[in-house]
């Protein structure tokens, strides 16, 4: 995947693509997206993907201007629209779910089909979801992956934490990340998606972890019941990170939602 | 100087355990801990001391806010200063402050403190804190990387309350109000002085200087790892070519204990301090900073011991010699205090000093003691620090001088005479 910027109204935004065929526009989650996810590939084996970084994620600007889920939402749809990309196949995960199923809601003829890969935005009070922002580092892999130790592989990405600079790299990273993301996540990940689930008339798959331990899959069965037409897929052995656990069965399952 | 007498108001009665038992004294601390009928004899106290620090002759008086804290039990410090405004006369009542972003709508703090500056004759100095990421985010739950606009603009509500004469509507992102218009006014005009508690955002500095605030610091680890953090301020002072370099433009809060010698200082507040840095200062990691709190600019420009967020570990197995030798506390003899205090403020060049001097589970013998000593002793000697900007008189309390005060009834037979004597016309006690 090719990392690319392009302009929109508020900010500079970074994005990766790659592949041929069909567009599709994956939505990152919490812990933002690299150029050389697996997931991704498989994706751009059938797809022309873009995958957009949230401002404030790698090499997107921060964006004082985008504060809340509408904003979100709409400058989503402002990169989508300047990478002149027409009905979009629109996969999003975890937060990239939310601001996915939002996105859907208020402009549901403009994608041709929805998946959400573990995504936030609905709230059980007797399931609530797992607190990010007040998880410490070393607690992160086992809150996200089923893998545990897969986990610690893919979130330290090799650097030790007792060097001060890359202590001082790994604290701005999260700020600039987890501060984004908790304007539509803290401190509770719920901004009224579910007075806005009817709207979303696109044909949509709600892919889950049986194993995610942040948002528990009793949320796939909330999301399904409230699209109408939707279908649901749990996936063994993976945890929130479910696309990344299990590349291949995701990206078989999102086939599958735009076959024939 | 001005010397201001403080209290964080700890809950003395945190189990031996507590550190085995509780993950975090703040935020989720175990609510079975906090014994209302306790309570009842704590804060009076509490409140008790603050008052006595008046009479052997602090300048202030001072509280703060605080969240679900085991440390600092005053979620509301504007209900303790209204007590304190009645039975205190003319100390200044120091709210170091009130989390202005956690107001809903804000002008109610711009309400409260007319009321208290009222009550009190004009003897409020206001705070306005940003407040810390376990109260602001974590109790309040406010987003961490908006938390700054917000306060923003709830600090133009208040001032605009306070200083527009007649109703006003008000715009903002996070509050929309129609008719501003807040009664009662502060005596003090345009408002009472303002200081901001920081904590070394470099924001902070700018927004002191912009409005003529004094920049205050509180570290419970004493002020040599926020040198630093103060030096920035006084540095961002000369490259902004601010007028004047007055030590009243910052304050500083010190735990301070005194006794008649080192060696009886040990004997009296060790265990009171041990308890407050091994009990009072046991949070949760994961609580200590949310991600968004602090601006980047903040982040990349902070002193390397600030990179990891505040954790209790720090605090959790020192002793009596590390809390002295380190400066987390100054403590001993009149003249040992007396001489760390005076490296202490002019190192930092501070003109306002924040005593914290009752700590942790200390007795309120032991701290009227260390207090009446502090007073007599130290006090006195450290007056004449900064003299040539005595006159600085920018960010203290103005009163009114002659001030209405509690207990002022008549008997009720001279009540009974004087109300039936007049005879609806001209005289009265309130012609």
């Amino acid at each position: 995947m090719e990392l690319k910027s392009i302009a929109t109204r508020h900010c500079s935004v970074s994005y990766f693509e790659g592949g041929s065929g069909p567009p599709l526009v994956f939505l990152h989650g919490l812990t933002g997206v690299s150029g050389d996810d697996p997931f991704l590939e498989r994706l751009a084996e059938h797809f022309h993907v873009f995958a957009p970084l949230i401002p404030g994620y790698g090499e997107s600007e921060e964006c004082r201007e985008i504060r809340d889920m509408l904003d979100f939402t709409l400058h989503t749809w402002d990169v989508v629209e300047a990478l002149a990309l027409n009905r979009p196949v629109l996969v999003g995960h975890s937060l990239g779910g939310m601001i996915a199923s939002e996105m859907a809601a208020v402009a549901p003829r403009d994608l041709a089909s929805l998946a959400l890969l573990a995504p936030l935005g609905l709230w059980l009070d007797a399931h609530p979801v797992a607190d990010i922002f007040a998880t410490l580092p070393y607690e992160m892999p086992e809150l996200l992956y089923h893998d545990v130790e897969l986990g610690k592989a893919f979130l330290t990405t090799g650097a030790g934490l007792d060097d001060l600079d890359a202590l001082k790299a790994f604290f701005i990273i999260n700020a600039r990340q987890l501060g984004m993301a908790g304007r539509l996540l803290f401190p509770i990940p719920d901004r009224g998606l579910a007075r806005r689930l009817y709207r979303i008339k696109a044909k949509t798959t709600v892919i889950w972890g049986g194993s995610d331990r942040l948002a528990p899959p009793v949320y796939a069965e909330e999301f399904a019941r409230g699209i109408a037409g939707s279908t649901l897929r749990i996936i063994r052995e993976a945890g929130h990170m479910v696309q990344l656990e299990k590349p291949a069965e995701t990206a078989a399952a999102i086939l599958a939602l735009c076959g024939p | 100087m001005k010397f201001t007498w403080f209290n964080l108001m700890s809950w003395p009665h945190l189990p031996d355990d507590f550190r085995e038992t509780n993950r975090s004294v703040w935020v989720d601390i175990d609510q079975q801990l906090f014994k209302p009928a306790l309570g009842n004899d704590v804060y009076n106290n509490y409140m008790d001391l603050l008052e006595y620090a008046e009479t052997v002759g602090f300048d202030g008086i001072g509280i703060n806010e605080h969240h679900q804290n085991g440390y600092g039990i005053m979620p509301s410090p504007n209900l303790i200063a209204a007590g304190l405004a009645r039975r205190t006369s003319n100390a200044a009542i120091v709210v170091l402050g009130n989390s202005i972003a956690l107001y809903n709508p804000p002008i109610r703090v711009a309400e409260e403190f007319a009321m208290l500056d009222c009550i009190s004759g004009g003897r409020l100095v206001a705070g306005f804190a940003v407040g810390t990421s376990p109260d602001t985010n974590y109790c309040y739950g406010q987003i961490p990387s908006l938390l700054r606009e917000k306060y923003y603009e709830a600090h133009d509500l208040i001032i605009k309350a306070w200083t527009e004469r007649k109703p006003f509507e008000f715009n903002g992102r996070y509050t929309q109000l129609r008719y501003v218009n807040i009664w009662p006014r502060p005596i003090q005009q345009p408002f009472p002085p303002i200081h901001i508690p920081g904590g070394g955002s470099v924001e902070t500095y700018d927004f002191c200087i912009d409005n003529t605030y004094s920049y205050s610091l509180l570290s419970t680890a004493g002020y040599i790892p926020v040198k630093d953090v103060m030096q920035g301020y006084w540095d961002r002072i000369a490259e902004r070519n601010v007028p004047d370099i007055s030590p009243y433009r910052a304050g500083f809060a010190q735990t301070v204990c005194v006794a008649e010698t080192d060696a009886e200082a040990e004997r009296l507040y060790a265990s009171h301090l041990l308890y407050f840095y091994n009990r009072c200062m046991h949070l949760y990691p994961g609580f200590g900073e949310a991600p968004g709190y602090r601006s980047i600019r903040s982040i990349r420009t902070s002193a390397l011991a600030k990179y990891a967020p505040p954790t209790g570990e720090a605090f959790s197995a020192l002793t009596w010699k590390d809390l002295i030798e380190g400066g987390y506390v100054i403590a001993g003899s009149p003249e040992t205090v007396r001489q760390r205090m005076e490296e202490m403020i002019r190192t930092l060049r501070v003109g306002h000093i924040f005593c914290l001097m009752h700590m942790g589970d200390m007795t309120r013998e032991k701290c009227m003691y260390s207090t009446k000593l502090f007073a007599e002793k130290v006090m006195p000697q450290l007056r004449s620090i900064f003299k040539e900007y005595d006159d600085d008189d920018r960010f203290w309390c103005k009163p009114i001088a002659s001030r209405a005060s509690a207990g002022q009834l008549p008997p009720d037979d001279v009540a009974a005479q004087l109300a039936t004597a007049y005879d609806g016309g001209e005289g009265g006690p309130w012609n």
